[in-house]
């Protein structure tokens, strides 16, 4: 990459974790999931490793059951790609306990660094923002994330979308658990429900 | 130009019997992609003030969406045409992998009296990949039986979490009539 001041991927998920509070936050498909899991394993991460696109509608569906819960979706600007209708129907919808956040390298850093859609036409704050998200922003600064990391406990103001320009810097693979009942199960317990 | 055909259960109540068994069976989340089928359980959806009807863009984003409203605590159940449960495909992974109940309810095309020849071939394979994707199939074909199927379905899908689509025949909507 040849561009300037491209934040660095762990910083910002870390500074979107670090006072999470009652977060639930969900990884999507990808590095995203690994950046969670490098804060720290934590009962209120959802980490995927597969459903590509599914991500932000995981987050719906988890915000409008439990509307005083502020939920957080991480992913990548593949992954939201692939979900871009999810946009529409959240912005339908507006679940004001929703964050999203994309971590735009402008890449598929996953099978090689191909380059995504966002390199060079597509703008995803724009189509939020046009899906009826209407905080949508483009991040570029460390403190514009710490900002928006406070609105995510603010659950009437949602839902709310960031896009942040990381670089495509290669980062150690921090691998969180593949066992997805175990994973969905674990946050269930820790919100207070029963196993079946 | 949206007509039915006159088919023997048009005048019947199936879908408020739908719309019933839902409703015993605490759902709460309700994606769908509208298909003309649905549209009077839509409606009673739209209308219940403990359901939420969600229209979605694409059906996979309501297998998505079920998976997180069962993290959540909520019960869901995903509606779509015959042509939507190829949309799903990859997604139908998340359901044994998480491990959420599943029940989807698909009304049919491409079958019993189908017009537009295009239905036909994702109408002929939704039973199978359906079934490949370890989804148990179950199908209505006459309003009488709709009760009985519905309360089976959900039994299985809620409490042995038995991920399960219910297939309303094209037999039981009434095929679609074209008009000019």
């Amino acid at each position: 990459m040849n561009k300037a001041n491209l934040l660095d991927r762990r910083k910002v998920v870390s500074a979107l974790l670090v006072d999470r509070k009652d977060v639930v936050a969900i990884g999507g498909l990808g590095a995203s999931t690994n950046d969670i899991t490098a804060v720290g394993d934590h009962a209120r991460n959802f980490y995927l490793w597969g459903g590509m696109g599914g991500a932000a509608m995981i987050g719906l569906g988890l915000a409008l059951a439990q509307p005083k819960l502020p939920v957080l979706v991480i992913t990548g600007d593949g992954e939201m790609l692939m979900g871009m209708g999810s946009l529409a129907t959240i912005g339908l919808q507006k679940p004001s306990n929703l964050s999203i956040v994309v971590l735009d390298n402008e890449a598929y850093g996953e099978t090689g660094g191909q380059t995504s859609h966002t390199s060079a036409a597509a703008d995803l704050v724009g189509v939020a923002k046009a899906c009826g998200i209407a905080d949508s922003r483009a991040v570029t600064t460390m403190a514009e994330v710490e900002a928006f990391a406070k609105t995510v406990h603010d659950l009437s103001t949602g839902p709310r979308f960031a896009n942040v320009k990381i670089d495509s810097a290669g980062v150690e693979r921090i691998l969180p658990s593949r066992d997805g009942t175990y994973i969905v199960n674990r946050i269930r317990g820790d919100l207070g429900f029963q196993p079946i | 130009m949206h007509a039915r055909a006159d088919a023997a259960d048009t005048a019947s109540n199936w879908p408020d019997d739908i719309f019933a068994t839902l409703q015993r069976f605490d759902v709460r989340q309700v994606p769908y992609v509208p298909d003309a089928g649905h549209s009077k359980l839509i409606q009673r959806v739209l209308a219940s003030s403990t359901m939420r009807g969600i229209p979605l863009t694409t059906e996979e984003e309501g297998v998505a969406l079920l998976a997180g409203a069962w993290t959540g605590g909520q019960r869901g159940v995903l509606l779509m045409q015959s042509s939507g449960v190829g949309n799903c495909i990859n997604m139908l992974s998340l359901i044994p992998i998480l491990r959420f109940p599943f029940l989807t309810l698909v009304t049919m095309r491409g079958e019993w009296g189908e017009f537009n020849p295009w239905q036909v071939p994702m109408g002929s394979t939704t039973q199978g990949v359906l079934e490949l994707s370890g989804i148990k199939v179950l199908r209505a074909s006459n309003a009488a039986e709709v009760p009985a199927v519905l309360e089976a379905a959900a039994a299985q899908a809620y409490n042995a979490l038995t991920p399960t689509a219910v297939l309303l025949s094209q037999r039981l909507i009434g095929a679609k009539v074209f008009t000019k």
